[in-house]
């Protein structure tokens, strides 16, 4: 199992993420977000579905502040990320992007130990640590010495996962983490991630726009719709939403497996 | 063949003179990559700065050699030797390539190893040292390969002050109307700058990442 040096002392109650009523505009003036007031519970995982420009990416690195909101506050373990240490609150967040942004002249070891490296863990617990990761992310130990260019691109995610899981971070940041990925390996990945989130119990956000993989993964999860939260519904409401939206999205998926069953029927 | 005779019989003299040539070359060289790296940085993470300062690279690199090294004879300190004020010239000429290729290495990292970099808490210099440089060494090693080709070639002007170097065969050559004496400048030159080419190209290929 995973070790226990969350790396900021967490409040046993109360939302590990909260919107205050953010916005985020860029300098020239064009307003991305607008209005967002938002809860994630500890352990739960949090869909944000949305179209692409629908602010969700915004969303998501206003957390670890690789943006700061132009309105409102953002909260995560209890404090305002305005005035947490970024170092700080990013490295006690585990982030995995689409493009995954593997260091390319890293090995996969010196990729995931990164964190651990600049941290000052011992070089023999790193290796422990990284061995660990491996399998947790199912990977192969003799993958360690390889680099990101020997990978698949699902090995690559995988890596991505567990460099973001290094630390023991008890949040976790998901941007499309499976849509580069072909449809076999990203259901793999899917039911893999089901599973690790089972046993690892982290608070993650997910931003997406497929509403399977949403209906699949998610706790709950929040649509977003041009800068605005739309509606916050469990899968299960989800499906039976009234709301225009939300019901559009449903009857877009839907209509896909009808024209199969169709097809298949005539 | 007369030339190799000349060399072989001047054999001390191709020596010192090939040994000034490379040090004003090497010298000029290494302040040129200790200011123009820097200030490559600079451009590639400050959007201000980035015209003003290629900007001023590129019009250096318009003035004729010759012209900069005039200009530069009255300047007090400078003036005074010419071997300083060679390097000058020479370091000057040698900053646009280094903060060109430091500039586009940097800015050619991809964006997505940078983000995951800095969400994973990197401070900005750890980012730069362990990721962005490393990752842009080969393009800016390349723009220091060019500075050297261009400065082993540039030096040899260097003679016309009297800062030494192989320029003073050819000069010396030009004067006397001696087209041995001239090559007896310039081929020791075009190896140098050949070899300099080759090496470090050949280091460049080595460290490209992958």
């Amino acid at each position: 199992m995973l070790g226990e040096q969350n790396m900021e002392p967490t409040p046993a109650h109360g939302p590990v993420i909260e919107f205050r009523d953010v916005s985020y505009a860029l300098p020239k003036g064009q307003i991305l977000l607008t209005g967002l007031n938002l809860q994630v519970q500890r352990g739960e995982t949090l869909i944000l579905l949305g179209r692409s420009g629908s602010g969700k990416t915004t969303t998501l690195k206003l957390i670890n502040r690789l943006l700061a909101p132009t309105g409102g506050e953002v909260w995560v373990n209890g404090a305002s990320t305005a005035e947490s240490d970024v170092i700080r609150l990013r490295r006690s967040i585990g982030y995995v992007i689409q493009d995954v942004g593997l260091f390319p002249h890293y090995t996969v070891e010196k990729n995931i130990g990164l964190v651990p490296r600049i941290e000052g863990w011992s070089a023999e617990r790193i290796h422990l640590r990284v061995a660990e990761l491996l399998h947790t992310v199912g990977l192969d130990a003799g993958i360690a010495s390889r680099y990101p260019h020997q990978l698949s691109g699902g090995q690559r995610q995988r890596v991505g996962v567990a460099r973001a899981l290094a630390a023991d971070p008890a949040i976790l940041l998901m941007d499309e983490p499976f849509g580069a990925l072909d449809a076999l390996t990203r259901d793999q990945l899917q039911r893999e991630f089901l599973s690790l989130q089972q046993r690892l119990n982290k608070t993650v956000v997910f931003v997406t726009h497929d509403l399977r993989e949403a209906l699949r993964l998610g706790s709950r999860i929040a649509l977003m719709e041009a800068g605005r939260l739309v509606t916050v519904l469990s899968p299960q409401d989800f499906l039976r939403s009234q709301d225009p939206l939300a019901s559009a999205y449903v009857q877009a998926f839907a209509g896909g497996l009808d024209s199969l069953t169709n097809r298949g029927a005539s | 063949m007369n030339l190799l005779h000349f060399l072989s019989q001047n054999r001390e003299q191709v020596l010192e003179l090939t040994l000034e040539h490379l040090w004003l070359v090497g010298i000029s060289t290494l302040l040129a990559v200790l200011v123009g790296i820097p200030l490559g940085i600079v451009s590639a993470h400050w959007r201000g700065w980035n015209r003003p300062v290629l900007g001023m690279a590129n019009i250096i690199q318009t003035i004729p050699s010759l012209a900069l090294f005039g200009f530069l004879l009255p300047v007090p300190w400078l003036g005074d030797r010419a071997d300083r004020l060679a390097i000058l010239a020479l370091t000057l000429y040698a900053l646009l390539p280094v903060i060109r290729n430091t500039y586009t290495g940097i800015r050619g990292v991809d964006p997505a190893v940078v983000e995951a970099g800095r969400g994973m808490g990197l401070t900005d210099l750890q980012l730069l040292f362990q990721v962005e440089l490393p990752l842009a060494f080969s393009v800016i090693l390349s723009g220091v390969r060019v500075a050297v080709v261009v400065s082993v070639g540039l030096a040899t002007i260097a003679a016309a002050i009297g800062a030494g170097g192989l320029g003073e065969f050819i000069f010396r050559g030009l004067a006397m109307v001696n087209n041995q004496l001239i090559l007896a400048g310039a081929i020791p030159a075009a190896l140098l700058a050949l070899s300099a080419d080759f090496g470090l190209g050949w280091l460049e290929k080595r460290l490209r990442p992958r």
